[in-house]
């Protein structure tokens, strides 16, 4: 029996206060895949993103998740399937002040339903260079390590799915070029299909697929 | 678990903010905890007194002092009444017990009561050392005389007028302790008890050479006294005094006593009884419950004020946990954002703020609840070695348990609506804005 996609959007439509804002007529994603989505400001990426995670609910089409049909589940399975299967890397947003880098690993291992496993917690920091840092808290952490810290987090429960949103936008080259390598890097090793959402024209040529995404008509 | 786990780190995370409202919240409870305790005590210690006396009968006046001079030892008599008149009531067939007081003296501010030893089978108490008096002069004191005093068996000592300032019968013969009481945590720790016929052989015999008035509120007599100490008995001048107890003579039908303290024989002697002594003797009757719970309705009007002050900090403690929560759900909101894309769900969000609220309130009762009993405990101290109280601080008055379930209810409330919206925060639209 062959695997469930990672993801399969089929026919994706949203708007805002009857303002189409995203059209996406199909995606699909194998285990594992890692796939660049370019697009301009306004082009829906995020909302994109938003509605794969399961967090919002789009105006009509189909997203499945590891073959789950997300409008399937009600808010709180929805919130429970996140926290297992799909791992998100945002700009900026990354972990919460008041827990400790090891604690947010942790926390996310949780919240993804399974138990906090600190062995697996320290070894991602570890791969990351990030091993002396776990009993931080992220106001001590330098905006390129509290990323590396965001990436370990988004990976650490072992998700089926990872959406990046502008990970690279607000970093210089070599930076941006660094998170890049170790985001698909990482995402590789824990099994993980990476959807990468960006209008960084820096990222353009490196991914075997690369789709634009233009705003609906 | 990840609830409470999120809602400890939050609080960890700004300590300063946390200490501030726990104590907040901390002062108000103690304040209430203290008035709680210290309201438990008071009544206690006044029931204690009062137990097995369930009428007194003395000079006419006001029927509170009568109680707070014959019951408490804490004010001056109302006169006296003759003995024969006290002795006909004490024989009605509806008094089971009768225990007549004679007072008038003091020694170092503790008063000396002429009595019999059934006053201190009121209290159930127990000679330490000793034996009750067999013949006139002899003394038995109280726990927190002896330790005041230092006075012990075998020791002598000379009464004064008065309770305090009073001018020492000092050439009179001396008491001597024959007995010392086991401290009972009542007002006889606080006495010295003799025969009756002590005092009047004190105040009747001429060899006191002294004015009889052995009322105690003849302090601007003291001087008096002092310079009379040369007239004899029969002729004092300060006719001021209408000291009922001059007996010249110690003609047994004119002696006289302070109060009578009875307990009645059957329920139904509390409706005949005292109406019967009022309309038809020059004696007035006062009924310890009756005019206790009249004096505490005026000291608990007071109380209630200090308790809804008290309220009244508790409540600012839930609104500046409400405050602190509320204010914080701005910056918070990417943090929530987060958590829900960390796999929270919306019920977890609640719970995790409701949490914190009530393990702020929680805190800050716990606090408070020590620092009340510790307060507690500090002014039992001071009574027990200042006073001779004995407080027991230790109890849990069942106020208690309320309190802390209201304290819980005001923590709950003021985090309920920074959780709601952090429930029904739209995530989506959050991280659109980052």
């Amino acid at each position: 029996m062959p695997e469930a996609p990672a993801l399969r959007i089929q026919g994706l439509r949203h708007a805002y206060a009857g303002q189409p804002v995203l059209a996406l007529d199909s995606l699909h994603l194998a285990p594992g895949e890692q796939c660049l989505l370019l697009g301009p400001s306004g082009s829906g990426k995020t909302t994109l993103l938003h509605a794969i995670a399961g967090l919002l609910r789009p105006t009509a089409g189909e997203i499945q998740v590891r073959g789950q049909d997300l409008a399937a589940l009600g808010s709180a399975a929805r919130d429970r399937f996140r926290g297992r299967h799909i791992g998100i890397v945002f700009q900026r947003l990354h972990l919460l002040p008041a827990l400790t880098v090891l604690d947010n690993l942790r926390l996310a291992q949780r919240l993804g339903g399974r138990p906090a496993d600190t062995t697996a917690a320290l070894g991602l920091l570890d791969a990351l260079g990030l091993a002396g840092l776990a009993a931080r808290k992220p106001a001590a952490l330098s905006t390129g390590q509290a990323q590396r810290v965001a990436i370990a987090r988004a990976l650490v429960q072992r998700p089926a799915l990872l959406l990046a949103d502008e990970p690279t936008s607000s970093l210089d080259d070599a930076n941006a070029q660094r998170g890049l390598r170790l985001l698909r890097s990482q995402a590789q090793a824990a099994g993980a299909a990476l959807l990468l959402v960006s209008h960084d024209a820096r990222l353009r040529g490196q991914f075997d697929r690369e789709l634009r995404l233009d705003g609906p008509a | 678990m990840t609830a409470l786990h999120l809602a400890l780190a939050q609080l960890r995370h700004t300590p300063l903010l946390t200490a501030l409202n726990a104590l907040l919240m901390a002062l108000g409870t103690a304040s209430i905890v203290f008035l709680l305790l210290a309201g438990d005590q008071f009544a206690r210690a006044i029931a204690r007194d009062a137990q097995g006396i369930d009428l007194v009968l003395g000079a006419k006046g006001s029927p509170l002092q009568l109680i707070l001079s014959s019951v408490y030892h804490a004010d001056i008599p109302t006169g006296n009444i003759p003995l024969a008149e006290a002795r006909r009531w004490a024989e009605d067939r509806r008094v089971a017990r009768a225990v007549p007081l004679s007072l008038g003296d003091s020694y170092r501010g503790f008063r000396i009561v002429g009595t019999t030893p059934d006053y201190a089978g009121l209290y159930a108490a127990r000679l330490q050392q000793g034996e009750y008096w067999q013949a006139p002069l002899q003394a038995v004191v109280g726990a927190a005389v002896a330790r005041e005093t230092g006075l012990g068996l075998g020791d002598s000592f000379s009464g004064a007028h008065g309770l305090a300032g009073g001018a020492a019968h000092a050439d009179h013969a001396p008491y001597r302790v024959v007995g010392l009481l086991a401290p009972s945590g009542t007002v006889l720790d606080r006495l010295i008890l003799t025969s009756l016929e002590s005092v009047w052989a004190l105040h009747g015999a001429p060899a006191a050479a002294l004015p009889g008035a052995a009322r105690e509120d003849h302090h601007d007599h003291d001087h008096d006294h002092d310079e009379g100490r040369d007239h004899t008995h029969g002729g004092h001048p300060d006719s001021a005094a209408p000291g009922p107890r001059r007996q010249e003579q110690q003609d047994p039908a004119e002696r006289e006593i302070t109060a009578l303290l009875l307990r009645y024989a059957t329920p139904m002697a509390a409706i005949s009884l005292p109406r019967e002594v009022n309309a038809q003797s020059q004696l007035q009757a006062a009924a310890p419950a009756f005019e206790l719970a009249r004096l505490l309705q005026l000291v608990g009007l007071g109380l209630e004020g200090l308790r809804a002050f008290a309220a009244v900090l508790i409540l600012s403690a839930g609104f500046a946990v409400f405050v602190a929560l509320y204010g914080a759900l701005e910056a918070r909101q990417y943090d929530f954002a987060l958590l829900r894309c960390l796999g929270a769900t919306r019920g977890q969000l609640l719970r995790s703020l409701c949490l914190e609220g009530l393990l702020l309130t929680a805190l800050g009762a716990l606090l408070g609840t020590l620092l009340g009993y510790a307060a507690m405990a500090a002014l039992g101290q001071w009574l027990a070695h200042s006073r001779g109280l004995l407080l027991d601080p230790w109890v849990w008055p069942p106020q208690q348990s309320w309190l802390l379930l209201g304290l819980l209810a005001v923590g709950l409330l003021a985090s309920a609506l920074p959780a709601w919206r952090a429930y029904r925060s739209d995530v989506a639209r959050i991280l659109a804005q980052e």
